[in-house]
């Protein structure tokens, strides 16, 4: 049960972006700019959480999960080390994310070559 | 109609010329990639390179490796050394004209290193006929090329990237395509002579669209523009042609060109034909909005076009390569994507 709603929360994200790839003049790269946006602010106003301890990795997975991530790592480090969390906490939550992102593609780019597409 | 102008000058019209001993095309090559290959001209190329890497390392030297491959084809089809040729007119796509300089260099052969974008091979053949026919030069070779795999890379997004390409989106033709172009017929052909009789170089127009990824309608105004005056010049109107051929608007371009002519009572519907369109399958092969890239038309004329001049099918066709003059920086600056069309009028003899 669990992984069908994780399944079809984060496919449902998913299609929600197709259709802004599709339907809008919007570049992928201001698409991901605007999950991560979404996941933070819906992080700050406090639904972001509970919705993703209710649909786990469907909410955790995709872009919208690591604006989340955002917010909650400065917002601890503002509890934590006051003014200058804000610049230090959303460095430190989503390390794991990013370092691992880097390092596996890179490694990735060891065994494999672009291809054409046919 | 208009020959040439007062006192046998060859300018006729604002921005058209007639040649007064229109140079020959006697050698044409066509290197084209796997898809290309699978396209309904497959069987009309000279050859079709299977690996889209040509056995090197980057997309860049693929294509490189393309133009070279071009470029000794026609020279072996006409006969000639490279010695024999006093110019090579060229570019690509690439930034600074890298597949030209890297595939041509050991051919040692004076160069020309032109960028038209998607119409560089009209640019090309323009400039080549011009040498010709001035005297400057006996014979010349107009060439050029587009590799799907680098021109997404240089304009888009880099395969790796993994983008999704949007509807409106044209595929850059894998390939490279050359014509010799010589003030004499080639002795040794039976086949019909076919000659540049004359060209209408195009002004940049740009209407305002901002969308990399539709460069049909960023184009189409600029081919409109072009054949209007062609057709002003030298006082014809489209019956003059057996066929007007466009580089590569694709689908969207091809109804946006003919509905602007149409406003000025030209009506091309019936002659007019898009090298992007014809050079793919629209069923089959999936590229959305047709072929586009400086190969595009460059293979479609070096194989089918001058196929069908030779077998007389067509006595005479308005060839103009369309180019969109973007680049990256200028995309990401924000800038319009202004358009261009180079036209050759060429006949069957």
């Amino acid at each position: 049960m669990e992984y069908v709603k994780a399944f079809l929360v984060g496919g449902a994200i998913c299609a929600v972006v197709q259709i802004l790839l599709d339907k809008t003049k919007l570049l992928p790269g201001r698409v991901m700019v605007i999950l991560v946006c979404t996941g933070a602010l819906l992080g700050a106003l406090g639904i972001y959480e509970p919705f993703a301890k209710w649909a786990g990795a469907g909410a955790g997975v995709p872009l919208t999960g690591f604006g989340n991530i955002l917010f909650k790592g400065v917002k601890e480090a503002v509890d934590k080390d006051g003014f200058i969390g804000i610049f230090k906490g959303g460095f430190t939550s989503s390390a794991v994310g990013i370092s691992a992102a880097l390092i596996f593609s890179y490694i990735a780019s060891w065994f494999f070559n672009s291809k054409m597409k046919s | 109609m208009a020959e040439n102008g007062a006192n046998g000058s060859k300018m006729v019209g604002k921005q058209s010329i007639f040649f007064k001993d229109p140079p020959y095309i006697v050698a044409s090559a066509s290197i084209a990639g796997k898809k290309e290959g699978e396209g309904p001209m497959g069987s009309l190329f000279d050859l079709v390179q299977m690996d889209p890497m040509l056995g090197k390392n980057t997309w860049e030297e693929a294509e490189s490796e393309l133009m070279k491959e071009a470029a000794q084809t026609a020279l072996q089809k006409a006969g000639l050394k490279n010695t024999d040729i006093r110019y090579l007119i060229g570019g690509d796509l690439l930034g600074q004209l890298i597949a030209t300089s890297f595939g041509i260099a050991e051919l040692e052969i004076p160069i020309l290193g032109i960028y038209g974008a998607c119409s560089t091979m009209g640019e090309a053949m323009s400039i080549g006929a011009m040498l010709v026919d001035g005297g400057y030069a006996d014979k010349v070779m107009a060439i050029t090329s587009s590799h799907f795999a680098g021109a997404e890379k240089q304009f888009r997004f880099p395969l790796d990237y993994g983008n999704q390409r949007p509807y409106s989106a044209s595929w850059t033709v894998t390939g490279s395509g050359a014509v010799i172009i010589s003030k004499q017929k080639n002795q040794n052909s039976s086949e019909p002579g076919v000659i540049i009789k004359g060209i209408t170089t195009g002004k940049i127009v740009d209407y305002g669209l901002k969308d990399s990824m539709n460069m049909g309608a960023a184009m189409a105004p600029a081919a409109y523009d072009t054949i209007k005056q062609n057709f002003q010049d030298l006082g014809v109107d489209p019956n003059y042609y057996d066929k007007i051929i466009t580089g590569d608007l694709g689908y969207v371009g091809k109804n946006i060109l003919i509905d602007l002519l149409k406003e000025n009572n030209y009506d091309i519907s019936n002659i007019h034909m898009d090298c992007g369109i014809e050079i793919f399958n629209e069923d089959d092969q999936d590229t959305h909005s047709g072929g586009s890239g400086c190969g595009c038309s460059a293979i479609t004329f070096a194989s089918y076009i001058l196929k069908q001049l030779k077998e007389r099918s067509w006595k005479r066709v308005l060839f103009l390569p369309t180019g969109a003059l973007l680049s990256q920086v200028s995309f990401n600056e924000g800038k319009t994507v202004p358009g261009i069309a180079h036209a050759v009028i060429v006949e069957a003899e």
